[in-house]
């Protein structure tokens, strides 16, 4: 398991590759990257991502190991970026590696789900007509209860 | 106790962290302290349904007891992902 809280950029191909490989039991591995959109009316300058930086890591490497446990997982990625942001940049990674893709699936799913409204993460949005926090909502809420 | 505030509260009250003395038992007698202090902590600390607090990293309630708590936090619901 691997969890990185950073400033930097990633490369999503090299981080993908290194975890693919090495191995003999995993039969699949799922991998999901988000992106900073865009605002549909309102051209976004930046995003501003602000974080906790003693609680994100520990709160995320638990997540992490839930999942593990939960899916039965060989392995997990996380790699999520603070710091401002331009639309089109990578925000963050998640891979999860298990011997069957449902459980892979699922695994990314359930930490996409939590790393949204759990992790420590706070983003601001500023476009020409000024800045805002992103709000939370009740939908992202609702998706924890399925787990 | 060391009482940090992050994204929009951290605005409104108009700093990152700061220190104070409190015989606080629990999250909501500290809330109800820092409320009386100035109109900032009144409009940050205004409806506490928009806020989450974290008591030494771990993510709590606001009936949680403050005792052996050396960090606490307020924030808006995080934005992850």
């Amino acid at each position: 398991m691997r969890v990185s809280v950073q400033e930097k950029p990633f490369d999503l191909g090299a981080e993908s590759t290194i975890f693919a490989a090495g191995h003999r039991d995993i039969g699949a591995i799922v991998t999901f990257t988000g992106i900073v959109r865009d605002l549909p009316d309102d051209p976004m300058e930046a995003m501003e991502i602000e974080h906790y930086p003693s609680m994100t890591q520990k709160a995320i490497e638990a997540m992490a190991q839930d999942a593990i446990a939960r899916f039965s997982l060989g392995d997990a990625l996380i790699i999520h970026r603070h710091g401002r942001l331009v639309p089109g940049e990578m925000i963050m990674m998640v891979a999860t590696a298990a011997r069957h893709r449902k459980d892979a699936f699922e695994a990314a799913t359930f930490l996409m789900d939590y790393l949204k409204s759990r992790a420590p993460f706070w983003k601001r949005e500023i476009s020409a007509s000024g800045a805002s926090w992103v709000a939370a909502t009740d939908e992202d809420e609702a998706a924890l209860k399925r787990w | 106790m060391d009482i940090l505030y992050f994204a929009w509260v951290r605005e409104r009250i108009g700093l990152p962290r700061e220190v104070i003395e409190t015989d606080a038992a629990t999250v909501n007698d500290l809330v109800a302290q820092l409320r009386t202090r100035e109109e900032r902590y009144a409009a940050a600390f205004e409806d506490i349904s928009a806020l989450r607090v974290a008591l030494d990293q771990e993510l709590s309630d606001f009936d949680a007891p403050l005792a052996g708590v050396r960090e606490v936090a307020f924030f808006p619901p995080m934005t992850g992902g």
